[in-house]
């Protein structure tokens, strides 16, 4: 499928619905970033090759499915692993599954880990668009965030990745990191812009518990404030619209036809197969988790043990709390439906209304404060279930 | 089996056990008074009386050690929790005498907690002797004593003790010496004790044996039992506690409550051991349970005295004052759809707490509740916890406040129970309000920091008194108002936890006492309302509002907090915007966890009371007790 309209066109959003994708977990990483509670492993570059074999197993063993129009390789630091083990993931998939030609394949990579050669290699593996984890062009802010890498990194892997060929360019920035001004945060989003990305992510740096970051925060140690975390938000939808950076959900700016396919299935409700440790898959209204111990992962699918930790069928209001949490993140908002009707009528959804939060758009619902987007999804589920 | 899981008595016929008595053989004899002795234990918190209950349980075999578990004797779960007794218990307990001499003892649970004073005069009355049970490090506690003194008034044999003498900071020389001052006697005399070793547990037998004085009840005379607790069991219906003074209480009998009227058929009698064991006959002396079949609480009022129909006594037994509430809180269901599931668990706590008292009352901010009258703050916070544990009721309480006595200018005195039902300045002459006589003990070096403690309360004082040259007693008169209001947290912070409070009302006196009011986002919250002191009114209001400001969480529009005597504000502050709620991430493999993320944070939004437009979080209606935090 191809898409051509505004980022955050309604349709576009709604016919995500029907992209088959698929998520490949590569956990490697030259060292764990203190805010990152992704499932990532630490110098364990010499299992790569065991691990991208287990990988392809998995997917060898999922039952058919029909044409992936996304793939996405996330992490983990995915760049860490050769242009051929990446490739041979690809591979597995298109052979088991069947790959659209026009489909999106992303990966994300580390800016100091990519070289022309690199680059170029990925593209003749079918990769398409590559996703940078640049997060600051401010070197102290790079620093206090646990980054290797250089603000000149990220402009020369931007380059390379141009001349290699590949079709979108994405950036990912965080903001709010204690210690960086609003100053500091306006120069990284013009910088950013300035290399003129397909796509941008900027995120608030959230505070997780089960991360270096999480205990410091809980000794008491510097925590992100979010008043200026907001002003902070404000700033990049601005600069990034007056770029032609289309704001589509909370955090995700686009140029028109590079918005991110993969996450828009995923915000649609789209079935996705995961493979990789930690991964996630949603088929058939159920969705599962794999372990998320490297070794663990490897020894199950070796010894013809599925990597499912546990399952759980979304149904009923969970769907319907899914679909709206997922929905209203996106700008173009959601079709109202059960929940949102029963939302509109309650005395919470007025209030909401009336402090601007949330709003009718003909039969969708849009919520006007995107900052507020998890006020408006409580008030839903308090309305209890099946209102 | 005859004992359900908490030792209260369960739906079986109980039948006596063999092996349970060499004393009583059911339905034949009753036990002879010569060899009944009937006590309690009053102790401070903390100072092991329920330890020591278990021990004596534990060598008289009432109990094995299988069956053993912490405070026996406690048997609400807050109870065991908190450390404290609610309910007054008895268990009889066997015990072979040196000189070779069976003999019954009655152990009578009582509360250690002011608040729950009146509890203890019921059960003193049921006992003919009292173990004083002192810390041997921490010495005699304001408490401790002020029970001790009921029970001298009751005409109880006091026997003093110590615990706690295996513990490296015991010094009992000095806690036995200010035992026999308070008391009277030869400190050597002092039983010296440990509950957790059992060390000291034959010599205390032998002493209550020694000392405490036989029941001399008539065996032949018209039968009078006094009830001394009861409360209410799902399947027996009423459970009286009682104590046979006089005569005989046989099952099967046609009883007459005297005071009541009410006449019931003993279904059951019997004893606590502490399992329930039924017997035909109680004689004089005795003490144990009666179920007569009453299914409603207040049909039995404790302090009553049973007699026999067949054979009427024609003086009942002196009774008890009732209760007097001294501290009242609004309490509202969260979601107004609760107010009557409220009423019935209030209810159903009635049953069980006579003390309890409610009326049905509105707040324009908070619906629908109930203001509820309450012996003091402890009692107030476990009524509320059982509401909402056992009843699982979502509550707001408002602040406690006390009983105001208005004088209108015509001369008429209404009492008010509540802030928002104080007139309007112009139909006021004077408010008056209720002083405690306050007694505290505590170390002498102590004394500067309590006279200021006492002075920012609006106290006088009464009386000093040296108890050794180390330990003072100090007596104050004291607004109760002040007293609900963190004065026993500020008094043990002051002292660092050496000081001990008793108090009790000592009348009305006149005060300068103005209303002041809340406002949320411009409106009026008449459950925030407070009656306090004018020349206090004016820091209390700053402080209020400093405090909610921190408790409100921020909504999706700035709210301003006011403090207002009348139309005059006299402190403000606000609660920002809320400007980002919002997960920075969310994609596939985050969904289930952030679904419940969400979810786990909706229950926190539940909790919130809609205040007109601000969610008000219930911690935030009893701010005022915490505005010296």
């Amino acid at each position: 499928m191809t898409e051509t309209g505004r980022p955050d066109a309604p349709n576009l959003a709604d016919a995500a619905a029907h992209i088959r994708s698929a998520y490949v977990h590569i956990p490697f990483c030259a060292r764990w970033c203190p805010y990152c509670d992704f499932a990532v492993v630490e110098g364990r570059d010499d299992s790569t090759d065991r691990y991208v074999r287990a990988v392809v197993s998995e997917i060898e063993s999922e039952p058919a499915w029909g044409e992936l129009g996304a793939i996405f390789f996330g992490g983990g630091t995915p760049s860490r692993l050769a242009p051929p083990l990446l490739g041979s993931i690809v591979e597995a998939v298109a052979e088991r599954f069947g790959v659209a030609d026009t489909a999106e394949v992303t990966l994300e990579a580390n800016p100091e880990d990519w070289t022309e050669d690199l680059a170029s290699g990925l593209v003749a593996q079918g990769f398409t668009r590559v996703s940078f984890g640049a997060q600051s062009f401010d070197p102290v802010v790079l620093t206090a965030l646990g980054r290797a890498h250089t603000p000149d990194h990220i402009v020369r892997a931007v380059e390379a990745a141009r001349s290699a060929g590949f079709s979108s360019v994405s950036l990912d920035l965080i903001y709010g990191t204690p210690g960086e001004s609003m100053d500091s945060w306006a120069r990284t989003v013009e910088k950013a812009l300035g290399l003129e990305p397909d796509h941008l992510s900027a995120y608030a740096l959230t505070v997780e518990p089960a991360t270096p970051l999480g205990m410091q925060v809980r000794r008491g140690g510097a925590a992100p404030d979010p008043d200026l975390q907001a002003d902070m938000w404000e700033r990049a939808v601005a600069a990034a619209e007056s770029a032609c950076l289309v704001r589509y959900e909370v955090s995700n700016f686009a140029k028109p036809a590079h918005a991110c396919l993969y996450n828009l299935g995923v915000w649609a409700q789209g079935e996705y197969l995961g493979f990789g440790l930690g991964a996630h898959g949603f088929r058939d209204g159920v969705r599962r988790r794999n372990v998320k111990r490297l070794d663990t992962y490897v020894e199950r699918i070796e010894s013809g043990l599925g990597a499912v930790q546990g399952t759980e069928v979304i149904g009923g209001w969970a769907a319907e709390i899914e679909r709206l949490m997922l929905g209203l993140r996106r700008a173009a908002g959601v079709t109202s439906g059960a929940g949102g009707e029963a939302l509109m009528a309650s005395d919470s959804g007025k209030r909401l209304v009336d402090a601007g939060v949330v709003g009718l758009s003909g039969d969708r619902l849009v919520v006007t404060r995107p900052l507020l987007t998890d006020e408006v999804v409580r008030a839903v589920l308090a309305l209890g279930e099946y209102p | 089996m005859p004992g359900d899981e908490d030792g209260r008595i369960a739906p079986a016929s109980g039948t006596v056990q063999s092996g349970t008595s060499t004393l009583t053989t059911p339905g034949v004899f009753v036990t002879d008074q010569s060899r009944i002795r009937n006590f309690s234990i009053i102790a401070h918190i903390d100072h092991g009386k329920s330890t020591l209950a278990d021990r004596l349980l534990e060598r008289t075999g009432a109990i094995t050690e299988r069956e053993m578990r912490e405070q026996v004797l406690d048997t609400m779960d807050i109870e065991r929790e908190r450390g404290i007794t609610i309910k007054a218990n008895n268990v009889r307990l066997e015990y072979t005498a040196r000189d070779g001499a069976s003999y019954v003892l009655n152990l009578i649970d009582t509360p250690g907690h002011v608040d729950f004073s009146y509890e203890v005069s019921r059960s003193l009355a049921a006992c003919e002797g009292a173990l004083l049970l002192a810390d041997a490090a921490q010495g005699v506690q304001a408490q401790t004593l002020a029970n001790a003194y009921l029970a001298v008034e009751a005409g109880l044999e006091v026997i003093p003790a110590l615990n706690k003498v295996d513990l490296p900071a015991a010094d009992p020389e000095r806690v036995a010496e200010e035992l026999v001052g308070i008391l009277g006697g030869d400190p050597d005399e002092v039983l010296r004790l440990s509950a957790k070793t059992g060390l000291g547990v034959d010599d205390l037998f032998e002493k209550i044996i020694r000392e405490v004085p036989a029941p001399v009840g008539s065996v032949e005379a018209p039968l009078r039992a006094l009830v001394f607790d009861s409360y209410f069991d799902a399947y027996r219906g009423v459970v009286c506690y009682i104590r046979v003074v006089d005569g005989r209480i046989s099952a099967g009998e046609r009883l007459r409550f005297m005071a009541s009227g009410e006449e019931y058929n003993a279904n059951e009698v019997g004893f606590l051991t502490p399992r329930a064991v039924s017997v035909a006959t109680l004689g004089p002396g005795e003490v144990g349970y009666l179920i007569t079949g009453a299914k409603e609480i207040d049909r039995i009022k404790v302090g009553d005295t049973i007699t026999s129909v067949a054979y009427q006594a024609t003086a009942p037994l002196p009774g008890y004052s009732e209760p007097k509430s001294m501290v009242f809180s609004g309490l509202y269901p969260t979601d107004g759809d609760d107010f009557e599931r409220l009423r019935e668990a209030l209810d159903k706590l009635r049953l069980n707490d006579a003390s309890l008292h409610y009326e049905p009352e509105s707040s324009r901010a908070l619906g629908f509740g109930f203001r509820t009258g309450f012996l003091g703050l402890l009692h107030m916070e476990i009524v509320r916890e059982r509401l909402e544990r056992e009843y699982d009721l979502d509550l707001v309480a408002t602040a406690p406040s006390v009983a105001y006595r208005v004088v209108k200018p015509s001369g008429e005195a209404i009492e008010i129970h509540s802030p928002q039902d104080l007139p309007n300045p112009g139909e006021v002459a004077t408010v008056e309000e209720p002083y405690m006589r306050v007694m505290i003990i505590s170390p002498s070096e102590y004394i500067g920091a309590i006279m200021d403690l006492v002075t920012n309360a609006r106290g006088d004082m009464v009386n000093m008194t040296y108890l050794s040259p180390e330990r003072v007693e100090l007596v104050y008169h004291v607004p109760l108002a002040e007293v609900v209001f963190g004065f026993f947290d500020s008094l043990k912070s002051r002292t660092r936890g050496y000081a001990s409070m008793d108090y009790e009302i000592s009348g009305y006196r006149a005060s300068d006492l103005v209303k002041v009011d809340i406002l949320l986002n411009s409106v009026p919250v008449d459950a925030f309302s407070a009656v306090v002191h004018r020349d206090k009114a004016y820091e209390y209001g700053k402080k209020l509002v400093d405090k909610l400001r921190e408790l409100i969480p921020r909504q999706l529009f700035d709210v301003p907090i006011q403090a207002a005597i009348g139309s005059r504000i006299i402190a403000r502050e606000t609660v920002r915007a809320r400007r980002k709620d919002v997960l920075a991430k969310c994609y596939g493999g985050d969904i289930s966890r952030k679904r419940k993320l969400l979810e786990k944070q909706k229950e926190g939004k539940k909790r919130m009371k809609m205040v007109g437009s601000v969610e008000v979080p219930p911690e935030a209606f009893v701010a005022a007790l915490k505005v010296d935090d």
